[in-house]
């Protein structure tokens, strides 16, 4: 690794991370508040720093699709998107994960309209949820240069071969200027071997992508690709150690700050972690047993973790900032079922917030826990909280 | 209509302006401003009454445009003005359908609903505004934007050939296309009454300044830089072929009205199919 310290834009890190990649086709379209990084690789190949296409796209749908071609033949594809682009490529999404093409992207998660808003929130990679990619949250811009170099090789693993979305909060990380440390070119090479599809479409060995299946065996597929999701978590758990040993900063599908001894655990996804961080050590010092836990790996869920983290405390909290339209907030709901089975389970109070851009300061954050557990104590902790909101 | 017979009438465009959502959030020197105004003059112009003009629009700078007009207005989705104002006008064939949006949301994302509209030819008014870029997100590289030309995504230049829109427009079976820059306001005008008092599909291309973004990149940098651009190149020439209408780097931008045919409307084929159709034969 490097020791230098270096002020750089999130967006222009992952760009960075991407080009010691040494990516072979990047396809994007411009959106909001993604643009930086895929300027920042235009830029790269333009100058010759980059051996890659750069394909400027006519829509989302076709960024996907070409990123999938190129995927296809053996090529390391990288796009990047968010919010109306990252639900305009849906379709073209879910058939990334079943055709086993290990497409990495980035998503600076972005509220969905409407009303039209191009401010952070989990909206858009929510929706994402089931379409059988492997979905990593990064709260800063270390951790999305870190978690882009990670995902190329997890995803090109050949007992993985999925495509993986790196998410990090748009403006609030993507626009941040940050000190950060890189890797040097020999280090990612070691770290990152060349992609090889095993399956790759070849002149000489013919094989057919996209093949119809008949009800006698669609079940089959599909469960094929849930199995391989499910188990590419001890990729996933072996590169990130793997990474940590050669970068120094390790990472966990559930980490925890400050919990051990709380009775309350508030859980967070993304970067306004870090505003929770704040909080929790504020209401510590003033004795207060309060904890966090934060979900870093999204897809494959990782039950077995947040039972470990959450099974203890009386009291879980958990933050969306995304709103399931009609139902339980996303994180939340996935919380619940997986503290189910458990004799003696924590209360869970589910909180909607910060969406459309909105903060949640360190104050707010206390706020926030203390209206969840004065839900818990006057027994109405069933229903959605929207924190903050004006009515 | 004469020249003289617009700029002589004293009018108020203010009627038609959602004036509390003024200041309005394009740059200083952009091109979508004027435009607008000679719009909201042509709806005046042309008579037609505001309860039945709809504008639509789509996403980025000129996607603002439904938002600013005391009119029923549409924002819709990136690239989706065209099936949006598709669906207004077969559901509600009285009202005066206009698109108003840029060439990123009409050429790129909605490229295939801009052919296919002009194959209908669905009675509908198109108002492109031609900026070369996309000018919301940071001006990067389009399907308008002529090769060499310097953007986010081409800093060395652009490498992608352009289309030439009134020769898509023409090949896709539009009715009217016609073309003006920013320097042609009264070309522009009378041109946007022409096209809403015609039936069928209407096609009007507007090369538009973009000097915060585009312009900056490409030695234009002040909205009069590109006037000046286009005293310098625009000539206007009626009636030119599609293969004259390409627009290049420094070439000439060829202006005026290129196409204007009668031809049966999708309205009208649905007329005569439904004539067609046969009573059900009672039992």
């Amino acid at each position: 690794m490097t020791a230098k310290r270096i002020g750089i834009e999130s967006s222009l890190a992952v760009a960075e991370a991407v080009r010691l990649a040494n990516v072979d086709v990047i396809a994007a379209y411009p959106i909001t508040p993604q643009t930086h990084i895929v300027e920042g690789l235009a830029e790269m190949v333009a100058n010759g720093h980059l051996d890659a296409e750069y394909i400027p796209v006519e829509s989302e749908h076709s960024a996907m699709s070409s990123c999938l071609g190129a995927s296809a033949v053996g090529a390391r594809a990288f796009t990047a998107t968010a919010s109306q682009g990252l639900i305009l490529m849906h379709e073209v999404l879910l058939v990334a994960a079943s055709l086993r093409l290990p497409v990495v992207m980035a998503v600076t998660n972005r509220a969905l309209s409407g009303p039209l808003n191009i401010w952070g929130d989990h909206s858009d990679v929510m929706i994402a949820r089931d379409a059988g990619w492997i979905q990593i949250f990064a709260e800063n811009g270390q951790q999305a240069f870190d978690q882009t170099l990670c995902a190329f090789r997890i995803a090109e693993h050949q007992d993985v071969l999925l495509p993986v979305i790196i998410n990090f909060d748009g403006f609030h990380v993507s626009h941040v200027i940050e000190p950060m440390h890189f890797l040097d070119q020999k280090t990612v090479d070691e770290f990152l071997p060349p992609y090889r599809h095993p399956h790759a479409l070849d002149p000489d060995k013919p094989v057919t992508m996209g093949g119809f299946a008949m009800p006698n065996m669609y079940t089959e597929g599909r469960k094929s690709l849930d199995t391989a999701l499910r188990e590419s978590k001890k990729v996933i758990l072996d590169t990130w150690k793997q990474f940590g040993d050669i970068a120094g900063r390790y990472y966990k599908p559930v980490e925890k700050y400050q919990a051990e001894n709380a009775d309350t655990l508030l859980v967070t996804v993304g970067s306004y972690s870090e505003n929770a961080m704040d909080a929790v050590d504020k209401m510590q010092a003033e004795g207060k047993k309060v904890g966090l836990v934060r979900v870093r790996l999204w897809r494959p869920f990782p039950y077995k973790e947040i039972i470990e983290a959450l099974s203890g405390a009386t009291n879980v909290i958990v933050l969306d900032r995304a709103i399931s339209l009609g139902g339980p907030a996303p994180v939340c709901s996935e919380i619940r079922a997986a503290l189910y089975s458990l004799k003696d389970r924590p209360q869970v109070v589910s909180i909607v917030g910060g969406l459309g851009g909105r903060d949640i300061s360190p104050a707010n954050f206390e706020k926030l826990i203390a209206t969840a557990l004065d839900k818990i104590k006057t027994g109405d902790a069933a229903e959605t909280i929207m924190f903050g909101v004006r009515e | 209509m004469q020249i003289d017979d617009v700029t002589s009438y004293e009018r108020s465009i203010a009627k038609y302006l959602r004036q509390d959502r003024l200041p309005h959030i394009w740059c200083a020197g952009c091109g979508i401003g004027p435009v607008l105004n000679c719009f909201l003059r042509a709806i005046d112009s042309a008579e037609l009454n505001p309860d039945l003009v709809s504008v639509v629009s789509g996403i980025g700078c000129s996607g603002r445009v439904a938002g600013y007009v005391k009119l029923d207005s549409f924002h819709t989705t990136h690239g989706r003005a065209i099936p949006f104002a598709t669906g207004l006008k077969l559901a509600n064939p009285q009202l005066k359908t206009v698109v108003f949006s840029g060439d990123g949301d009409l050429v790129a994302i909605g490229g295939n609903h801009l052919i296919h509209a002009a194959r209908r030819n669905i009675d509908m008014t198109v108002i492109c505004i031609n900026n070369f870029t996309y000018g919301m997100t940071g001006g990067q590289v389009g399907p308008t934007a002529p090769l060499d030309v310097r953007t986010a995504t081409t800093p060395y230049g652009n490498f992608e050939p352009p289309f030439n829109l009134p020769w898509l427009l023409h090949a896709s079976g539009a009715s009217y296309i016609a073309r003006w820059t920013v320097l042609h306001l009264h070309q522009l005008e009378l041109t946007i009454v022409e096209a809403l008092r015609r039936p069928g599909f209407s096609f009007i291309e507007v090369i538009s300044p973009c000097p915060a973004i585009y312009g900056r990149m490409n030695k234009e940098p002040e909205g009069l830089d590109s006037l000046r651009n286009y005293i310098k190149r625009s000539v206007i020439k009626h009636g030119a072929g599609p293969r004259e209408t390409a627009i290049d780097h420094k070439g000439p931008i060829v202006v005026g009205k290129f196409l204007d045919i009668d031809q049966p409307t999708l309205q009208d084929h649905l007329i005569g199919v439904a004539a067609k159709a046969k009573k059900p034969v009672k039992k």
